[in-house]
């Protein structure tokens, strides 16, 4: 089998995976017509509504349904909104992937660099600095930080608005909030990963054909480093996603992790699976779209696959 | 199996080898670990996070959830009542001390880091154990799982579960313990595969040891030391996570004192009243911080990796 269909299937058992946890979770919590209605309804409510909603039906028969629906993009009306779930999560995407791509861009022109010069002058103030630094910063629970950015650039300095701010200004603090992490991860694996490459015997090689330190540096030991280097930032992806769910609740940003928040505290079911599935889908595509990069950042890689096939 | 225990005998040079790998450099691995200062200063903040956990009533000067409406809002050092004792870090938006409330909110902390960490470790270890020695399908099964968990969206799926369960204790440390296994089942499996092949194992099967004493005399030991790395990082992580989920509202209910209850409680007032949110955030970055110190100084002394390839570790690469 080819590994772009083998890759395929794989995302789609994990998508089945997903969708089983996301219809037992709700149906584990006892009788879930009690999620749609208030506590008010009569005993002939309940029955009324759990007919309605195909409750009273066999579990597998209901999960059939459930997935017959969802490939369809069809994940049922928002009980809050009023309005067809897929719609409303994907209204939110952009705001989310802008501060995401932000936080991310951030990490990387930050980071990488920071982790080169880390490996070069290893052990210099340099270095110890900003390995200190990359650890306070992956110490740091996001939350404190964006209340701490809040309170300096907002409170004191009034650079921006406590909330409500427009356009970009808006996004500078939340995406400095949720880079953070990233950043001090990324310097980290940077200079491991470019320790480990600079001692090598083609550097060695590269060294004695008379090329200068820097050329060495960026066309020699970057390209070989930046393997582990673009697979911990795939792993970010993730990462960001969870720190966006709490950088927006901080920064009361309108993104996919407020909704979500705003959906689990509702009891919205709807909104939740589609919530769930469709970031579940994003990070599964992203994550493939890493694996094709390799290919090219390293050719061994594509061989591998070629001969694996 | 006569042949197993004379090959067993013939590579007794081996291992002897295998038990100095073992059990040698114990003095250097103390002095690595002593001589870290980091490491030092991590086990003195953790002692003090310790004793607040452990005994939260003989350190906090006031009950935790105590109200006083006329003292809200009272600024760290300023006395809360006329005639009153100071109070250090200031009282809150219903008047209750938040140095005592910072002092319980370790107890949760505590409590929750440790027992998700336990769970992780205990389902992650056995998986990772059964992976390794059996081999075969339940190895594929198992690393399959694994693989899948990695690519659920772990923040997303805990919120869903503790919007529908309602926020407790218990579920907390459920949701966080099985969300963090995959950890512990990847480097026992490592390890598990690479210690099957010692000599030390293969004489313990030539000598009629059944299968489950092997296990908990030869194979657990030696993969303790990464384990015990792993579970360190482990437990600072659970603990963010916690006061992440409790910051939602989605954590610990609100009448248990939280780090990160307390962090939201005080998100709303930042604008005035910066003593809610600056206190119980700084509890959480040092305890975190502290943890992480220990974890490092802890690596550097168990793992035989950093010796030989700078910095680069195994645990870096999970």
């Amino acid at each position: 089998m080819g590994y772009l269909s083998r890759r395929a299937l794989w995302g789609l058992a994990v998508l089945l995976a997903i969708s089983l946890v996301v219809f037992l979770v709700v149906h584990l919590s006892g009788d879930p017509t009690a999620l749609y209605m208030g506590p008010e309804g009569t005993q002939e409510d309940y029955a009324v509504l759990r007919a309605a909603l195909g409750f009273d039906r066999p579990l597998p028969e209901q999960y059939w349904h459930f997935l017959e629906r969802a490939v369809r993009g069809d994940f049922g009306r928002s009980l809050r909104h009023q309005q067809p779930t897929l719609p409303l999560v994907l209204a939110r995407f952009p705001a989310t992937v802008e501060l995401a791509v932000l936080a991310l861009t951030l990490a990387v022109l930050l980071a990488v660099p920071l982790g080169v010069l880390s490996a070069i002058r290893r052990h210099s103030l340099l270095d110890t600095g900003a390995m200190v630094l990359a650890l306070a910063g992956q110490c740091m629970p996001t939350f404190w930080l964006g209340i701490l950015l809040i309170l300096v650039f907002a409170v004191q300095l009034r650079w921006v608005p406590v909330v409500g701010a427009e356009g970009t200004r808006a996004l500078v603090l939340p995406a400095v909030t949720l880079g953070v992490w990233a950043m001090a991860r990324t310097a980290r694996i940077t200079r491991s990963s470019m320790l480990e490459v600079l001692n090598q015997d083609f550097l060695r090689t590269a060294r004695a054909k008379g090329i200068g330190e820097w050329g060495v540096v960026a066309r020699h030991a970057l390209r070989n480093g930046a393997i582990p280097i673009v697979t911990a930032l795939g792993l970010e992806l993730g990462n960001l996603l969870g720190g966006a769910v709490i950088t927006e609740a901080v920064f009361a940003y309108p993104g996919v992790g407020r909704l979500a928040v705003e959906a689990v505290v509702n009891k919205d079911v709807p909104l939740i699976q589609a919530v769930v599935f469709t970031v579940a889908t994003a990070l599964l595509l992203l994550n493939a779209g890493i694996d094709l990069l390799y290919t090219t950042l390293d050719p061994r890689v594509r061989l591998a696959y070629r001969h694996g096939a | 199996m006569a042949r197993d225990a004379v090959d067993a005998v013939v590579r007794a040079p081996d291992l002897a080898a295998d038990l100095e790998g073992r059990r040698g450099g114990g003095g250097r691995r103390t002095r690595v670990f002593l001589g870290s200062g980091g490491a030092r200063l991590g086990a003195a903040v953790l002692l003090a996070v310790a004793v607040s956990a452990a005994t939260p009533r003989v350190l906090a000067p006031a009950d935790p959830n105590d109200q006083r409406l006329l003292a809200r809002f009272t600024p760290p050092l300023a006395r809360a009542a006329a005639d009153g004792p100071r109070a250090l870090l200031g009282t809150d938006q219903l008047g209750r001390d938040i140095l005592s409330r910072v002092v319980h909110g370790a107890r949760t902390s505590v409590l929750i880091g440790l027992s998700a960490v336990l769970l992780a470790g205990c389902l992650g270890t056995s998986l990772g154990l059964v992976a390794g020695m059996r081999g075969g399908l339940a190895d594929q099964l198992a690393m399959r799982l694994a693989d899948m968990q990695f690519a659920f969206p772990f923040i997303l799926l805990a919120i869903t579960v503790i919007g529908v369960w309602g926020p407790s204790i218990r579920n907390t440390v459920l949701v966080v313990g099985l969300g963090n296994w995959v950890a512990y089942a990847r480097i026992v499996r490592a390890e598990t595969l690479a210690v099957r092949e010692k000599t030390f194992v293969d004489a313990a099967r030539a000598l009629g040891v059944p299968l489950r004493a092997i296990v908990w005399r030869h194979v657990l030991p030696n993969v303790g030391a990464s384990l015990i790395v792993v579970a360190t990082f482990g437990v600072a992580g659970a603990i963010l996570t916690e006061a992440g989920l409790s910051f939602l509202g989605l954590g610990v209910p609100l009448d248990v004192p939280s780090w990160g209850g307390m962090l939201a409680e005080g998100r709303q007032y930042v604008d005035t009243r910066y003593w809610l949110a600056l206190f119980p955030g700084a509890a959480l970055f040092v305890t975190v911080m502290a943890i992480n110190l220990l974890g490092d100084a802890l690596r550097d002394a168990l793992d035989p990796f950093v010796q030989t390839r700078q910095g680069r570790t195994s645990v870096d690469q999970l």
